[in-house]
């Protein structure tokens, strides 16, 4: 049936996230703030964290085109990327901020670069999972309503 | 994944107003709901001037009265641009109009000095970010059980003062049993305008 099939591919990728990495345990934190007033909560969250976090890689890459050596500052702004990425449960992405963090600490600008581009590709793949999580659990979401809604349907005539 | 929730009208707690202050939107935008989840009324701000300017401490007069505005909790960031949650504390606890209010600060990082420094300060409490649910829910628990023993400071006090002067063992309340107990017993000794010292106080790092 379609909608079992829907709902174990969203387990399965639920699972993969965590088994994978992507997601640590304050997602879970946050998947329990949802109830049927706020079903969403995750997703907006996770929606916010996108349009807001651009920001920081945008400061980060004028920061290291411009002032390079400005260590101090791009460990202000990885600091502010990491809380946040931290805030949503994004564990590898987090640790790739924490990496870009040592190498400023140690001065060390090619390592800051490399992993740089570390951190954008995790953030750039984190995103793309959650979106392809959150829609096929759309999908669930409004076969169970179509479903309910074809049941009532049948008992009611 | 859902779990039942208590309705907080219901569930007969007494809603805190709580004003939360944070750079960043998303951790506001998280605290804002475990608060309302907690049954909590929450104001959250972006900066500790902006948190100073709600609670009428800039110098501007706020647009409301304050009293309409009873803050029962400030929760601060501690790392924010311009003024850190370490510098709004110290302002918040330099002043005799707020210094009352608990205040607790939250951080991502684990830092021993940073710790001390704040609770020295005195901070309720110093949470490591990101905050659950629990936390929240403990600390509620925490200011209400001292908002109760307020009201029965006043109550008593009232009533001390009704009655004639003679202290009699019936008027005398007794508190749950609480380590940091100080209830005036004594007529003429009234709870002083000192604030009480704070214990250091850490939560283990689960």
């Amino acid at each position: 049936m379609e909608g079992h099939q829907l709902q174990h591919q969203a387990a399965c990728m639920r699972k993969a996230l965590f088994d994978q990495g992507y997601l640590d345990d304050q997602f879970l934190q946050l998947e329990d703030l949802e109830d049927e007033a706020n079903p969403n909560f995750v997703e907006e969250v996770v929606k916010l964290y996108y349009s807001d976090s651009a920001r920081f890689i945008r400061n980060i890459e004028l920061t290291l085109d411009k002032n390079p050596f400005d260590f101090e500052k791009l460990d202000d702004i990885m600091h502010q990327f990491k809380g946040s990425s931290s805030s949503i449960g994004a564990k590898k992405l987090k640790t790739e901020c924490t990496q870009f963090q040592e190498y400023c600490k140690i001065g060390n600008f090619e390592g800051c670069m490399r992993t740089f581009q570390e951190v954008k590709q995790e953030h750039a793949v984190l995103k793309k999972k959650l979106e392809s999580y959150f829609q096929v659990f759309l999908l669930v979401h409004v076969y169970n309503c179509v479903y309910v809604c074809v049941d009532v349907h049948f008992v009611t005539n | 994944m859902e779990e039942m929730r208590s309705d907080c009208s219901s569930s007969g707690v007494q809603e805190l107003h709580v004003l939360a202050v944070d750079d960043s939107l998303v951790d506001r935008k998280v605290i804002e709901r475990l608060l309302k989840i907690s049954c909590c009324k929450v104001t959250a701000v972006e900066s500790g001037r902006r948190a100073l300017q709600y609670l009428g401490l800039d110098g501007e007069r706020s647009s409301v009265g304050f009293d309409e505005l009873k803050v029962n909790l400030i929760m601060t960031d501690y790392s924010m641009p311009g003024m850190t949650g370490y510098e709004l504390l110290k302002k918040i606890k330099g002043s005799s109009k707020l210094r009352e209010i608990p205040v607790v600060v939250m951080s991502s990082e684990n830092v021993l000095a940073r710790i001390d420094r704040c609770l020295e300060e005195g901070a309720e409490e110093f949470l490591v970010k990101p905050v659950k649910l629990s936390d929240v829910e403990r600390l509620r628990d925490f200011i209400l059980k001292g908002e109760e023993k307020s009201e029965r400071e006043f109550s008593h006090k009232r009533k001390m003062s009704d009655d004639s002067c003679t202290l009699t063992p019936s008027s005398m309340a007794s508190s749950p049993s609480s380590s940091d107990s100080d209830l005036p017993l004594s007529p003429m000794s009234i709870v002083s305008d000192e604030p009480r010292p704070k214990r250091a106080r850490l939560l283990d790092d689960n």
